[in-house]
């Protein structure tokens, strides 16, 4: 049985008429979308600006002023309602963010997977190095709007209830309101880069299921178990390359003048990792046969 | 070279030890309706996964249009729509955001007319009223058309619909039909695998048959009933008499009933068979030919039925 004969149709052109390809925005619109638009990740964001709003209340309307012993932002609140949000994105480090953004990047690519919807999108045909480069940049999108929506509850919350004015930073001195507020901004920055770098950690475990929970469940592991490691003192050698390690020092932000080792540091380690790890995804997802 | 749409060399997946493709050679005409047939397991849904780049080939390779695969996906792809292995879409999104979706993840789709070319696919498969429905409300049948719009976003060259007829319901599956027949008027070469041998029956030039992994046939339709063995029975009050007639003509394997005598015609012209006997004073009442089905095809070549899985 060889090959039949080709059957003689006019209008048959091969591939020759295709349009050329295009680089444009609309895959990755698409993916904030479809992001947006999940009931859950707009649930998750009530909780994350749920929190300042609970702080800056509870300290207006409880008598006692946070103590001497309260952790640094807390005491200030009341001296400048911008300190609601700083001590909001430090509570919030601890598991509500790293979760956020666990979820959001445990689900790309495991959750397309999952529904069968991968198997589509590669036939289309979406790259498999494109489909990494667009889930990793809404888990960027998706992290800096989490810490975002954060500090800005915070400081709306924070003006309301407290008010503004010239801000005392960590060390004493006074800056003006407008110098505070870009302060607030750089943590945000800060924190959001290393979220992204827990975001690209998160893509790896993605594209090892089909299952989007067991990838959430492993980036967070992987995120607690960084702070865990990081309380114990007798792997202080393993200390500095945790991706946890610098994430509070965005308080360094708050001095005067700022203290930029730290967080030089954090942000040469954010990179290493999310280097690190869009490495292995790649690796791991270029040459993956899709079942799903 | 490009007048083949799919090509393949000695296609081979092993997943483990098991060997689910062994070395098959698919050669799909441009232009044709290819009819890729074999019982559930037999290895048809894991080749059309390595015909659209989703899984690797251990060995072997396959070119679309001349291109190989998966290294020539992101050039060759734009013109092939497919159905893989059932539906698959956002639940809580409605037919047409999905839609919209898929076309806004295809670079070579223009942004212009998405609106109007989502409505158009939609309405081809006739969901334009279930437009804005969200997905998770849809039926099977529905969830199945919707899957057949979204390989029709954009023209095409080449369809690869794995069991497109899957969970319709009969109006469903005649249309279908007639869509997979007004594509390839249009000159889109089309490969549909199909579990079901009178749906290929109907409508394919071409047909493969996979058995356990591998390609046991493959030809145009005519060419692969030829190769069964046509039959020609004589309907008469005188079997005996018409047997002796056939068996001088050269008629094998002849038998009788109480009515009829039938035989193996081989390379006989059939209209002899009814002269012959007319002349030796046979009483004919009736007369037929039968040419093998493919199932009766597929039972020679494979020894079993078609429902036995691989």
């Amino acid at each position: 049985m060889s090959a039949a004969e080709p059957v003689s149709r006019t209008g048959v052109e091969g591939v020759a008429r295709r349009p050329r390809a295009r680089v444009s925005p609309r895959f990755l619109l698409s993916e904030l979308r479809l992001m947006v638009g999940r009931r859950r990740n707009q649930a998750g964001l009530l909780v994350l600006a749920a929190v300042p709003a609970f702080i800056a209340i509870s300290v207006k309307t409880t008598l006692s002023q946070p103590g001497a012993d309260a952790p640094d932002f807390f005491r200030s609140i009341t001296q400048n309602g911008l300190f609601v949000s700083l001590a909001a994105l430090t509570i919030e480090l601890a598991l509500f963010l790293p979760l956020a953004v666990a979820v959001v990047a445990g689900d790309s690519v495991a959750g397309e997977a999952n529904i069968g919807t991968l198997r589509y999108l590669l036939t289309v045909p979406v790259t498999r190095g494109r489909l990494l480069v667009v889930k990793f940049a809404g888990i960027v999108v998706g992290a800096f709007v989490a810490t975002f929506v954060v500090a800005t509850t915070g400081v709306v919350m924070g003006l309301v209830l407290f008010g503004g004015g010239a801000m005392t930073t960590l060390s004493g001195t006074q800056i003006s309101f407008t110098a505070g507020l870009l302060r607030v901004l750089a943590a945000v920055v800060y924190l959001s880069c290393g979220l992204a770098a827990l975001g690209a950690v998160g893509l790896f475990f993605s594209t090892l299921t089909e299952q989007p929970i067991g990838a959430m469940v492993t980036t967070v592991v992987f995120s607690t178990t960084s702070y865990i490691l990081d309380s114990i003192p007798q792997v202080s050698w393993l200390h500095p390359y945790l991706i946890t390690h610098h994430w509070l020092d965005f308080g360094d932000l708050l001095r005067d003048p700022v203290a930029w080792n730290n967080i030089v540091a954090g942000l040469g380690l954010a990179l290493g990792y999310a280097a690190v790890f869009l490495a292995a995804a790649w690796s791991r997802f270029s040459v993956k046969d899709v079942t799903s | 070279m490009t007048d083949l749409a799919v090509r393949s060399r000695g296609l081979t997946k092993r997943f483990g030890s098991q060997t689910v493709v062994d070395a098959i050679d698919l050669a799909v005409p441009t232009g044709a309706v290819y009819g890729f047939l074999g019982p559930n397991g037999s290895g048809k849904t894991t080749t059309i996964r390595m015909l659209l780049g989703l899984v690797v080939p251990s060995g072997g390779g396959v070119e679309l249009f001349g291109a190989a695969m998966p290294a020539g996906a992101a050039s060759v792809l734009p013109a092939v729509g497919s159905l893989v292995e059932g539906p698959a879409f956002h639940p809580y999104l409605s037919g047409r955001r999905n839609l919209l979706r898929l076309d806004a993840a295809d670079r070579t789709a223009d942004p212009r007319s998405a609106g109007t070319r989502v409505a158009a696919a939609l309405d081809r498969v006739g969901l334009l009223a279930a437009a804005d429905k969200r997905y998770r409300a849809y039926s099977l049948g529905m969830r199945q058309r919707l899957a057949i719009a979204a390989a029709l976003l954009t023209p095409k060259d080449l369809l690869v619909l794995d069991e497109p007829t899957n969970g319709l319901d009969p109006q469903g599956t005649r249309e279908v039909r007639q869509l997979v027949g007004s594509l390839a008027d249009d000159g889109t070469t089309v490969l549909v695998s199909s579990h079901l041998l009178s749906e290929v029956d109907q409508m394919c030039t071409h047909v493969g048959i996979m058995h356990v992994g591998r390609l046991v046939a493959q030809g145009s339709s005519a060419e692969l009933r030829d190769q069964g063995t046509v039959e020609a029975t004589v309907e008469t009050e005188e079997p005996a008499q018409a047997a002796r007639v056939m068996a001088e003509l050269g008629l094998t394997e002849i038998h009788t009933t109480r009515t009829a005598a039938t035989g193996v015609i081989g390379g006989i012209a059939a209209e002899k068979v009814v002269a012959a006997c007319v002349h030796a004073g046979v009483p004919v009442v009736g007369f037929r030919v039968a040419r093998p089905t493919l199932e009766d095809v597929f039972v020679s070549l494979t020894g079993e039925g078609f429902d036995v899985s691989g």
